[in-house]
């Protein structure tokens, strides 16, 4: 009787241990992604308001978003190609700060990308045709999570440069606890 | 016995001392093996024997005696063994991590990337200073002092054929010195897991008498020739317009970035990609076509350029010799 309940039981971890081992989704890691897709041209939409009759949606999408080995390459190929050079790790130098909230040309990933190919007035040149697509949205991945606008699970976790951090002022108020009963 | 490409082939002062240790090691160590082996059968066998005649085991205090006496010598000689190993350990340690000889000695600067070598000749004069990459060029008999530097991850510099390991670690400098005694090409490795690529990470080592080597450095020294047919120069704009410009440089044009690896003289290599496949004109198009058919996971990201412009830049990257 006992040994039928052992064996069931066995059967059960079995079971359990191999479902949990095919439920674990590693994350993939797309080395060659020669169909990604490319930057939009045209003018990039910063708001939805517009004259006339509403432009079509971008149909654009980003496959690097939360993507931790595309964020770790943007991450690279922003230091390789002197990025910093002007952002200074996404503190801002001569060209505007990259890790706070604020987006002159808007903070998706395809305004990102839009402005890295098309250049903007004040010294941020043109790259278009110089940077593969994929390597574009890996960019714009990691321009994001200088600002936290990716999760922070696949966000680098180790820093030597500058960190983003949310200013006190945005953080929810706190009041302050006491450690201790307030002694009479 | 064919050691080409071991220890065992050594070409070198450094690597002979290494060599004659490791036989050492190995010849004591066989003759130990032999030893241990021999007693335990020796030993099996006569318990056996016990077993099946009706012989009682042998108790007497002399017999006791004899054989704690036994194990003691055992114990002691195994010890004295391991401190023999250190002792010859710390010596060729010590014989090999200087200069060999009193000639003067060249510098060369090895960065790690993942996953190719970059090899920087330092000169007294700067502008003798040399840039190249996965190739290795020494003089035979003199002394290189060998500067050990990393980019990203933690590396290791190996040519077995002259020294042992040394790694490359990010942020520290590490200097190991060769000195290979007669000519010869060897193929050496990145000896310490550096990613998904570590296991095509190799450079070609060539040794050659001093005055081959003077002449590949001033050969190297030189800046790229403008191309002077037509093809050529359309694969030269093609260079300078694409995705290539951005990582890659060619001393005398305006590509200067120091991304991925030099390629003034690339057309000179014996081998691209890092010692990943010989260096023919089908190969290079392969690879520029899609890297990550031949090094899954690597850096460059392909290139889909239309047959005439790919053709135009293999006959462009063929004048760079």
């Amino acid at each position: 009787m006992s040994s039928t309940i052992i064996r069931r039981g066995n059967y059960i971890v079995a079971i359990v241990g191999l479902a949990g081992a095919l439920a674990c989704k590693r994350e993939e890691r797309r080395f060659n992604d020669s169909a990604a897709a490319a930057p939009a041209s045209g003018a990039v939409t910063l708001d939805t308001l517009q004259p006339g009759v509403p432009a079509p949606e971008l149909s654009v999408v980003s496959k690097s978003e939360g993507n931790a080995y595309d964020i770790s390459e943007g991450k690279r190929l922003f230091e390789s190609w002197n990025c910093s050079g002007c952002h200074s790790h996404g503190g801002g130098g001569m060209g505007p700060p990259l890790m706070d909230n604020e987006w002159i040309y808007g903070s998706s990933p395809e305004n990102i990308v839009a402005t890295i190919v098309e250049g903007r007035p004040n010294g941020m040149p043109s790259f278009r045709g110089r940077i593969q697509n994929q390597q574009l949205w890996q960019l714009a991945a990691f321009v994001r999570s200088m600002a936290g606008l990716q999760p922070k699970a696949p966000s680098p976790g180790r820093d030597d440069d500058m960190q983003y951090k949310v200013d006190e002022q945005r953080t929810p108020t706190r009041t302050p606890r006491a450690s201790s009963p307030p002694k009479p | 016995m064919n050691w080409a490409g071991s220890i065992f082939d050594t070409a070198g002062t450094q690597a002979e001392r290494i060599a004659t240790l490791a036989w050492f090691i190995i010849a004591v160590s066989a003759v130990t093996y032999v030893l241990v082996l021999t007693t335990t059968a020796i030993a099996i066998r006569r318990a056996r024997a016990r077993r099946t005649s009706d012989e009682l085991a042998d108790t007497r205090p002399e017999t006791e005696r004899r054989l704690t006496r036994t194990v003691g010598i055992a114990t002691a000689a195994t010890t004295v063994i391991l401190l023999i190993f250190v002792a010859a350990t710390a010596r060729t340690g010590r014989a090999i991590a200087w200069p060999i000889g009193s000639e003067q000695p060249i510098t060369v600067e090895v960065t790690g990337h993942q996953w190719w070598w970059q090899f920087r000749y330092r000169d007294t004069v700067p502008s003798n200073w040399l840039t190249t990459s996965n190739e290795l060029h020494i003089p035979v008999g003199r002394p290189v002092r060998v500067i050990l530097l990393s980019n990203d991850v933690i590396h290791s510099f190996w040519v077995p054929e002259l020294h042992g390991k040394q790694d490359l670690i990010p942020g520290h400098r590490n200097t190991t010195w060769l000195r290979a005694d007669r000519p010869g090409v060897w193929k050496a490795r990145c000896a310490e897991f550096c990613g998904i690529q570590h296991a095509k990470m190799a450079f070609d080592v060539v040794a050659e008498s001093p005055a081959r080597f003077n002449q590949w450095y001033v050969s190297q020294l030189a800046s790229a020739h403008a191309p002077s047919d037509s093809s050529a120069m359309h694969g030269q704009s093609v260079f300078m317009q694409r995705t290539c410009i951005m990582c890659h440089s060619i001393s005398g044009t305006p590509a200067g970035s120091s991304v991925g690896p030099d390629l003034t003289h690339i057309a000179s290599r014996p081998s691209i990609a890092a010692g990943s496949l010989p260096n023919t004109r089908e190969n290079l198009g392969r690879w520029i076509l899609n890297p990550h058919l031949i090094k899954p996971g690597v850096r460059m990201p392909p290139h889909p350029l239309s047959p005439a412009d790919m053709n135009a830049l293999l006959d462009y990257l063929e004048t760079l010799k």
